[in-house]
């Protein structure tokens, strides 16, 4: 199952320099796992130890978040458009 | 921005920096707090996903975030120093702490904080647009 990731701007270095690249698995999880065998440095920004989504990365199956969807559970079909998107947050505190 | 701000206490306010890759801002868009404090600010993922598909429609680039901190200066805390997305970014602080309420922009990389001049240029629309 091939889908497209879009990479967010400040993983680009970590991942090849490139926009967006292909990524195999028909779940979230599966593709995270392709991505991070071939770019083992990101692993801890996209993925806690247990395997569950890192809390500050929001990611998005074409227009739907996957939290909704099961996390790392939620599904991928062939061609949708993958989004990794850092949270950005802060605070006075 | 200092609107958007004003509008969202007690809680802190934010919202994103739409502009060119040279750093000049062309439209700042405003965003709801999903933390829902006045002590952290978290930018709603779904304006994020909106904003980066229109810098690509338009060819702008996400350049920065802006937030307030209600009680304190602007400057970057801890917190935002620790969170900072984006090397490349610029982060606006705007203090309601005070009358005048300030506003001031920094470069946050590798945990290194540098102010930046802030020029406003060719305003336009009313008094208190965001």
């Amino acid at each position: 199952m091939s889908a497209l990731l879009r990479i967010p701007t400040v993983l680009r270095p970590a991942m090849g320099g490139a926009t967006s690249i292909t990524v195999e698995g028909s779940t979230i999880g599966a593709v995270l796992s392709d991505v991070t065998s071939r770019f083992p440095a990101v692993k801890g920004q996209l993925l806690n130890d247990d395997g569950t989504l890192h809390r500050f990365l929001n990611v998005y199956v074409n227009d739907d978040d996957v939290r909704y969807l099961g996390g790392v559970e939620a599904t991928v079909a062939e061609s949708d458009e993958i989004t990794l998107l850092p949270a950005v947050a802060g605070g006075a505190q | 921005m200092l609107a958007t701000c004003i509008r969202a206490l007690p809680d802190e306010g934010c919202g994103l920096l739409l502009g060119t890759r040279e750093g000049i801002v062309v439209d700042v868009v405003a965003s709801p707090n999903v933390a829902a404090s006045a002590k952290v600010y978290e930018i709603d993922p779904k304006v994020l996903l909106r904003t980066y598909r229109r810098a690509d429609d338009e060819g702008l680039e996400v350049v920065g975030v802006f937030h307030s901190h209600t009680h304190s200066p602007a400057y970057p805390s801890p917190t935002d120093i620790a969170q900072a997305p984006d090397p490349a970014w610029h982060y606006v602080l705007v203090s309601l702490a005070q009358v005048p309420s300030e506003v001031r922009s920094y470069r946050i990389a590798d945990g290194d904080v540098t102010e930046e001049l802030v020029r406003v240029e060719g305003v336009t629309g009313a008094l208190g647009d965001d």
